[in-house]
């Protein structure tokens, strides 16, 4: 029932600590600088870039290198959780696009084309999800599920099974080369961006998903075609999932259907989430998407730099991932107050 | 039966929210074996008596007494304890679950632990049988139609000793023959001495199953009589009546009527179970209202001709060329615009910004790729901001923190910045204070001189009144009356409404 | 009522035609051999799958099971090298799924964070505590492994019925009665059916939820253990990514992925289609493993569209405007 009007609280003038947290970027952002200080304070020099052989060299380098193929993945995810959807099948359609670029370049054919294609057959995926989603209205979970479940053993069918090899300058310049000193993929990445952002922010694309997952009912009536709305995001989902699939084979020289990606739409989904998207769909935020990614490989090679062995990486990801949900959650922290103010009073 | 004390009695009851005082000194007399009708439009406070009366919600002041014993019920689990049980519109119920186990649930009869399926089905069929229902108690509840699936969950609600029965708008999804069906049960029940509380808005039911009327107008208790002794018209006046501090002058009628041909000229468009087939004409500069008491089906009628429901029957002209109207996109791209009841379901979408929110419509109309920037956003935002006085420091504020009245002045903005040449609103004024609701009306008068055909639903007669060209009278989900020009009063409206 | 196992009668169809498929094929497929080894080989997943069931018919999910199964194997083969004798190191890991599953229940439900990504954490902190166990395949060395693996019930022609067979069964057994004759069976469905009509009927959600979590952690450490049995060893990587055949198994019981409605019986099914068709393709020999996971894609495909049918048909559901 609504209430009778009464006058907006003016928000206070003065700048306070609660007005800086609660602003969107705060938390990752300080997570980030968390990480990156203790790296800083476990391993001296892990700020230190320099070059060598004409190429950018250092820890936080290994971070944004390493770190690229999830941030690929997790740019689609944050938008297709935008729409109050999510998208499982990426680490399958990773590896469907890795076993298809191996087939198109055995076949001779001149890398941009084969490049083309391969983007093509994420872009396929992405649709087939879109499609489940919007107009068959199956649930976004259920519907990615499929390929998800499925996709790798396409993959393995493309491969025939073997782990294919293939030697390509082209591709190899892509995914580990290096461009005016910045390891190429670092640029893909780059670009990547810019491209998304040319066409959500640029366009009323961004404004349109935002509306679909944040009241699908008021976008309809506004006039938005939510349908086509969602069939794009998946695809768009689908088509960095390709750009993901294309540096992992690349990097590898092969097509390794059977962990290609593997786990990699955890990652992808947890990046969202520390960067501030919600699951319950509205807002999406292309940059602390990769801020996002950036505490995960930071941790991941803090870990690694600190001397821990690597088996604690996954450990260490999942109490993180717990705290960052459990302060996610209003009602504990409701709770956590209510309980230092009984104390207290 | 009018000598015995009252079984349940409400006296001097009163419940404030933040910001609003849900009921000013209410009093609700209940007697055994009678079926007492509760009356009022949104937001009178009829939910939050019955609330109050049931535990669900605590009161600020006043008593409350069962058998003339005070009384005070910390839930509806006590309420329904001490024999006091309600059954809710929406029939809250688990649809695919079996009928025995809608009705067991939580109840199960057992033996060493494990449920007695046996014996949960007769049970089941006992209750059903209290209310002359023989039926499959296996099947899923879902298998059933809304009537039954209504009984069952009246049957769930009766205890053995349930006296006091609070049915909320249990007819709102049946046809006149289940309606029948469910009279007979609650007749049966007032026949064994149980007290039947009957919220509906259905004018014509009150006067076939209930014995005495009580009517709540924002909040107060403005009349309460035994059926026989309250004719319609009466009825109907309490319901609606409205002080005004002052009232607003019937405009001109020298002023735009009947300009030519209609944009959009529907003809028997309705939809089976939703809403009879009607007639209605929009034309530029000109206003017509759709009056009728809650639930009469002015919601319906909008949202059928803005595409957002789809009609089974009917015919639709825009410009005199035949179309088919089958989603609120082509009705934006056709310059119709829509202003919902519920705001925040259907209208705002609370994370997104004030500015975002008021040139959604406009950008939808333009596509994806034609992106309006930053700049013209915000020139626009502040025009709105401007012109309909909505209260923000700046329009970069997620929707959802103003006010429910600039939430609707939000919505009319987003119609106003798409350039609409027809706009359908639906109870604009809901939920908005006196000044701005003056604004809200000159405002509409402004729009209509501009040219805009308008379309506006409202329970405010007076509303109505001040704005109309011609007026559309709904009853009971059909259109019964047509009222033009001079004609348009409120006592001409109420006896349409009436039948009169 | 006959409307309720119409799934069932659907996953069954499926199942014997599979099964027919096989026998039509191989000279040797129709034989309790092969019926003795495909629940023998899928008893743990099925198992796992059981508590899954639950949680999907209450309108959640669970990812850890897999990671659960990993733990499960590489505590118990740690704890073999001490000494501990397998039934009381199997009974303190159950007990720690069941702990671990109530801790998600009740996170779930108090600090209102979809299931979802509750149990994806669980995912990762189970297999993380794998890796800081055991980077590497450990034998269980306790005589009882033999012991279990040994015993078995004669099925005539040949075929065995093994104990991790047996184990499975019976715990369905249960599952079945849990879901169907006690009361807490029947509120999961409640809850899955209609949450809000649940919370107003009635239904303690808050205990309905931890119990239903904390069974699943029970089925799936269960499972764990008898993996851990079956392969004879714990092994950090075991189980990963076996709560997407746990999931399927539950769909293809069918059980809607949505809640409400499904069997606990048919999951038995939906995980003995998986392993019937990972055995046909083993037995067929040019078909590579891959196909199996292509086939149970496409049959999951079509039971989801079906399920979608099913629901939106005005026969099953009558929904009022």
């Amino acid at each position: 029932m609504d209430h009778a009007d009464s006058p907006q609280a003016i928000a206070p003038s003065r700048w306070s600590f609660g007005d800086l947290t609660s602003r969107s970027w705060f938390w990752p952002v300080f997570a980030l600088a968390l990480i990156f200080m203790v790296d800083g304070v476990v391993s001296p020099g892990f700020f230190s870039i320099r070059i060598v052989q004409g190429r950018l060299f250092g820890s936080l380098i290994d971070v944004l290198y390493r770190g690229t193929p999830t941030a690929l993945v997790a740019l689609g995810m944050a938008v297709v959780i935008g729409t109050k959807g999510i998208d499982l099948s990426v680490g399958a359609v990773v590896a469907i696009v890795g076993a298809v670029m191996t087939n198109l370049i055995h076949r001779d054919m001149s890398p941009p084309l084969v490049l083309a294609l391969t983007l093509g057959t994420g872009m396929l995926c992405g649709l087939w999800n879109g499609l489940l989603v919007a107009i068959l209205d199956i649930q976004p979970i259920i519907a990615t599920l499929i390929l998800m479940v499925a996709g790798r053993g396409i993959a393995l069918l493309i491969d025939e099974g073997l782990i294919v090899t293939f030697r390509s300058d082209f591709f190899s310049a892509i995914s580990t080369g290096e461009f005016l000193t910045v390891p190429s993929r670092i640029i893909v990445c780059a670009g990547t961006l810019l491209f998304l952002w040319l066409i959500l922010r640029r366009t009323a694309l961004g404004l349109f998903i935002e509306s679909v997952g944040g009241n699908s009912a008021a976008a309809d009536l506004a006039g938005i075609n939510a349908r086509l709305v969602k069939i794009g995001a998946y695809t768009l989902s689908g088509l960095c999932s390709g750009i993901a699939g294309v540096l992992i084979c690349a990097d590898i020289r092969g097509s390794d259907s059977n962990n290609a990606g593997l786990f990699i739409e955890l990652d992808a989904i947890l990046a969202v989430v520390i960067g501030g998207g919600s699951l319950a769909g509205g807002r999406f935020y292309l940059g602390l998407t990769i801020v996002g990614v950036l505490v995960i490989q930071g941790l991941t090679t803090s870990i690694l730099v600190s001397g821990l062995p690597a088996q604690f990486n996954m450990i260490v990801k999942g109490v993180v991932v717990l705290i960052v949900l459990l302060l996610g959650s209003r009602r504990l922290r409701q709770s956590i107050v209510g309980l230092f103010r009984r104390r207290t009073s | 039966m009018d000598a015995s004390p009252p079984l349940v009695e409400l006296l001097g009851i009163s419940k404030s929210f933040p910001g609003v005082r849900a009921l000013e000194n209410v009093d609700f007399r209940l007697n055994a074996g009678e079926v007492h009708a509760l009356l009022g439009e949104n937001g009178a406070g009829k939910s939050t008596l019955i609330k109050i009366m049931t535990g669900a919600v605590t009161r600020d002041a006043g008593k409350m007494l069962l058998d003339g014993e005070p009384v005070e019920f910390a839930s509806p689990a006590e309420a329904r304890a001490r024999g006091v049980s309600t059954v809710y519109q929406e029939v809250n119920l688990i649809p695919t679950l079996s009928v025995t186990k809608n009705l067991t649930l939580e109840r199960q009869p057992r033996r060493y632990g494990f449920i007695s399926w046996r014996q949960a089905n007769e049970r089941a069929r006992g209750r059903l049988k209290r209310l002359n229902l023989d039926i499959d108690v296996e099947r899923p509840l879902a298998s059933y139609s809304v009537a039954i699936q209504q009984l069952v969950a009246i049957a769930r609600a009766m205890e053995d000793d349930t006296r006091v029965l609070v049915l909320d708008e249990p007819t709102a999804s049946l046809d006149a023959r289940e309606v029948e069906l469910l009279f007979g049960i609650l007749r049966d029940l007032k026949a064994r001495g149980i007290a039947i509380v009957f919220i509906t808005h259905f004018i014509d039911q009150v006067y076939q199953i209930t014995d005495r009327i009580s009517v709540l107008r924002n909040g107060r208790l403005v009349g309460t009589a035994p059926t026989a002794e309250l004719p319609r018209l009466k009825l109907i006046s309490l319901m609606l009546g409205r002080e005004l501090e002052r009232t607003e002058a019937r405009r001109a009628t020298s002023v735009a009527v009947a300009h030519g041909e209609p944009i959009l000229a529907v003809e028997g468009l309705g939809r089976r179970r939703y809403m009879g087939n009607f007639d209605l004409q929009l034309r530029a500069g000109e206003v017509v209202g759709l009056a009728g008491l809650l639930g009469s089906g002015r919601t319906e009628t909008c949202k059928l001709v803005f595409g957002a429901v789809h009609p089974d029957a009917g015919q639709v002209r825009f410009e005199g060329r035949p179309i088919a109207i089958r989603s609120p996109r082509q009705a934006v791209r056709l310059d119709i615009g829509f202003c919902p009841e519920d705001r925040k379901a259907e209208g705002l979408i609370p994370e997104l910004t004030i500015r975002e929110n008021i040139v959604l419509a406009l950008q939808a109309k333009r596509g994806w790729l034609g992106r309006l920037s930053h700049d013209e956003q915000e020139r626009i935002a502040q025009q709105m901001i401007k012109t309909l006085g909505i209260a923000t420091p700046d329009a970069d504020k997620p929707v959802g923190q103003l006010s429910g009245g600039n939430q609707q002045k939000v919505i009319l903005a987003r119609w106003l910045a798409s350039k609409s040449r027809i706009l359908i609103l639906d109870e604009p004024t809901r939920g908005i204070d006196v000044g701005a609701h003056a604004e809200i009306i000159a405002l509409i008068r402004r729009l209509c001189g501009e040219g805009l055909a308008l379309l506006v639903a409202s329970s405010e007669l007076d509303e109505i009144v001040a704005v109309s060209d011609r007026v559309e009278v709904l009853r009971d989900r059909r259109q019964v009356g047509e009222i033009v020009g001079d004609g348009i009063t409120r006592e001409n409206i109420i006896h349409t409404i009436a039948g009169g | 009522m006959r409307d309720r196992y119409l799934p069932l009668l659907a996953t069954i169809t499926v199942f014997v035609l599979v099964y027919a498929v096989g026998a039509v094929s191989f000279k040797y497929f129709l034989s309790t051999r092969v019926l003795g080894d495909l629940l023998t080989d899928n008893a743990f997943i099925i198992i796992a799958a059981i508590g899954e069931t639950f949680v999907i018919l209450s309108g959640g999910i669970d990812l850890s099971v897999g990671s659960m199964i990993g733990f499960v194997g590489v505590v118990m083969a740690h704890l073999d090298t001490l000494g501990w004798h397998p039934l009381a190191s199997g009974a303190l890991l159950i007990a720690f799924g069941v702990a671990f599953g109530a801790f998600q229940g009740l996170v779930i439900d108090f600090c209102e964070i979809q299931p979802f990504i509750i149990t994806l954490a669980g995912l990762f902190l189970l297999r993380g505590a794998c890796f800081m166990v055991s980077l590497e395949s450990v034998p269980i060395k306790h005589p009882f492994v033999g012991v279990f693996a040994d015993w078995h019930f004669k099925l005539g022609g040949g075929g065995r019925l093994s104990s991790s067979a047996i184990v499975m069964l019976v715990v369905l057994a249960a599952g079945v009665v849990i879901a169907h004759f006690t009361r807490f069976g029947t509120n999961v469905y409640a809850i899955g059916g209609d949450r809000p009509s649940a919370v107003l009927m009635g239904v303690p959600i808050r205990r309905t939820t931890v119990m239903i979590y904390a069974l699943a952690g029970f089925y799936s450490a269960l499972g764990g253990v008898v993996y851990a049995m079956y392969t004879a060893s714990g092994y950090p990587l075991a189980g990963l990514g076996d709560e997407l055949i746990a999931i399927a198994a539950v769909v293809l019981g069918g059980t809607l992925l949505t809640g409400g409605v499904g069997l606990v019986f048919g999951t038995l099914f939906g995980g003995l289609i998986q392993g019937l068709i990972t055995t046909l393709v083993n037995f067929q020999g040019t078909l590579t493993s891959w196909w199996a996971t292509i086939f149970v894609g496409v049959l999951l495909f079509i039971f989801i569209v079906a399920q979608r049918t099913i629901m939106t048909s005005t026969i099953f559901l009558r929904r009022p405007v």
